[in-house]
């Protein structure tokens, strides 16, 4: 069957058209990131988590995080357990890593600004 | 204290740095940016999704991580910040007012300053809606910095008013942090928010988009109780009999952002009231000689990558407009003048200085409503100077034609429009 699926790699949002029993027949990319992209929702969706952590001693009590990759789009509410879970003291860098191999997925979950 | 400086810069948000770093680049020694909060990085501190970047970077960034960047580049440039400084005024004369709790009520000299505030949202719709007043009514960028930032959550039963991405956004924020979001209702019959948002932050969590409807009634004690959603007609009139009601603790209304112009307007810029933000050159100076304008401020932008290079522009101008000891004055023959055709809603810059031009010039502009298989036209004089075919145009995506220089020596002293023609206007 025939799939259209909206491409989120990037701001332009192809509208890509996949045909589920043979995913070399793909249509409506802009560029080769479209095609991988829509055979992965097929196949196995993953998404980018971003929120925020508590955090001590800083300016502010949120210090914001994300997953320094995609993760399978079924564990976000889990990783968000986690993350809600979570609190860290100040002071902390951009780009430190916050959880490590966040639920055996090899992705870390790190911080997105210096506190 | 020595309070002159050849470039101030109010307001450090993507635009201000970027206009400081590029004012410094360019031979610009004595650059300060003041800002009223306590950070620098405005608006992208509360923005903790990814999508920052692509164009500039080319990277998946967050919002504060964009901002980190840019706050990495001041280091050892020797540019100037005050935080926790409200500008209150700016003159002709390129007097700045500012005031703070260490130096109170102070004024500062600028051989040129960049208008760099940003915008605010819009709460107008808010007004304007009927019914009762209670709590749980949020805009939703308000909503964004209380869970974002200040670490409160604002609901747990949510419905959204306006689909524009920081409505969208927030629907799967609420979301992920264990609120119920019933719905996005959107008063026009698309959506103003990115597709991608549409689908990572709708799709993937099941929340409904009602197109064509708008809230209509507003109930609640202390608390927000419910509140009804119509359909509404092509003339965006509510339909009677078609209301649904939503039971719900918070309502987020996320319909439109507004360039603050305040500082602009009182020191004098004339305001484009297409933008609602200053009246520029290609170079971004308003029409008050050494006072430039970008960003937000200038007209809203839903990318921060525009941001960042229409700011670049805006610094380097500054730059150069005090090194020269201000701009040759520019004949009304050297003058195009750039307008809104048929479909458009408005064109930045409004006005070019030929000899000014190095190559070309990039226009860039909004259309009114969605457009398929259409073209851009581009004119001067009734004049065809170029067409560019487009598959699909929409009021959210800026678009962006380049004028080379060449065609605009041709214009000279003339008007350029650009507009957009359907298959049946021929
Ligand atoms: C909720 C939301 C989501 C967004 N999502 C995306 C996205 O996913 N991807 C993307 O690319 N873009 C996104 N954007 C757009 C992007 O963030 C903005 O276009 C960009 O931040 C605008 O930059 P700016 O510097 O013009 O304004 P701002 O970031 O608003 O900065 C203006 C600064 O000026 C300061 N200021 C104002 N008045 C004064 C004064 N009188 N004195 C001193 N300081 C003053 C303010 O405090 C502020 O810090 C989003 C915007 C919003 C609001």
């Amino acid at each position: 069957m025939k799939r259209e699926i909206t491409c989120i790699v990037c701001p332009k949002g192809c509208l890509v058209t996949i045909d589920d029993a043979n995913l070399e027949d793909v249509s409506g990319f802009g560029c080769p990131k479209g095609i991988e992209y829509a055979k992965n929702e097929l196949l196995h969706p993953v998404r980018t988590v971003t929120s925020t952590v508590k955090i001590e001693g800083a300016l502010h009590d949120r210090l914001p995080v994300r997953t320094n990759g995609d993760i399978p789009k079924e564990l976000i509410f889990e990783c968000m357990k986690l993350i809600r879970a979570t609190k860290v003291s100040a002071p902390v860098r951009c780009g430190q890593v916050i959880i490590e191999d966040i639920l055996g997925t090899g992705i870390d979950l790190i911080a997105t600004r210096n506190a | 204290m020595n309070r002159n400086y050849d470039v101030i810069v109010v307001g450090g948000g993507p635009a201000g740095l970027a206009a400081a770093l590029e004012a410094n680049k360019n031979g610009a020694e004595r650059v300060l940016i003041i800002e009223r909060d306590k950070e620098l990085g405005g608006i992208l501190n509360q923005c903790i999704h990814n999508g920052f970047g692509l164009h500039y970077f080319k990277e998946q960034l967050t919002g504060p991580e964009y901002a980190q960047r840019f706050i990495d580049m001041l280091e050892g440039t020797g540019i100037e910040v005050k935080t926790d400084t409200m500008v209150l005024s700016v003159t002709p004369d390129k007097k700045v007012w500012a005031m703070n709790t260490e130096d109170g009520y102070c004024c500062f000299n600028a051989g040129a300053v960049v208008l760099a505030m940003g915008c605010r949202e819009r709460t107008r719709g808010a007004i304007s809606i009927p019914g009762e007043r209670p709590s749980g009514v949020f805009t939703a960028g308000t909503a964004q910095r209380y869970i974002n930032i200040e670490g409160y959550m604002v609901g747990k039963k949510v419905l959204i008013l306006g689909s524009g991405d920081i409505g969208l956004i927030m629907a799967r924020r609420m979301t992920l942090e264990g609120a119920k979001v019933l719905a996005v209702c959107e008063l026009m019959p698309y959506s103003n928010g990115l597709k991608r948002n549409i689908a990572q932050c709708l799709d993937d969590y099941g929340i409904p988009l009602y197109l064509s409807h708008t809230v209509t009634d507003i109930k609640g004690k202390n608390r927000l109780e419910s509140v009804t959603v119509s359909r509404v007609d092509e003339n965006l009139a509510p339909i009677p009999g078609t209301e649904i009601e939503f039971d719900c603790d918070t309502l987020l209304l996320s319909v439109g952002l507004i360039p603050e112009n305040e500082l602009s307007r009182n020191a004098g810029v004339p305001i484009d009231r297409r933008t609602n933000g200053a009246v520029v050159w290609q170079d971004r100076q308003t029409e008050i000689d050494g006072i430039f304008a970008c960003g937000n401020v200038l007209h809203v932008h839903d990318l921060v990558d525009f941001v960042t290079k229409e700011s670049m522009i805006a610094g380097r101008a500054a730059a150069e407009y005090v090194k020269n000891g201000g701009f040759p004055e520019t004949t009304a023959e050297n003058t195009v003048s750039l307008a809104a055709g048929n479909g458009v809603s408005y064109v930045v810059p409004q006005k070019i200085a030929v000899e000014r031009t190095e190559k070309f010039v990039e226009a860039f502009f909004r259309v009114r409503t969605t457009y398929k298989d259409s073209e851009i036209v581009v004119r001067a004089d009734g004049e065809e100077l170029n067409v560019i075919k487009k598959s699909q145009l929409l009021p959210a995506e800026m678009e962006r034609v380049v004028l080379p220089k060449a065609m605009l020596q041709k214009a000279a002293g003339k008007e350029i429009t650009i507009e957009v023609r359907t298959k049946g206007d021929n």
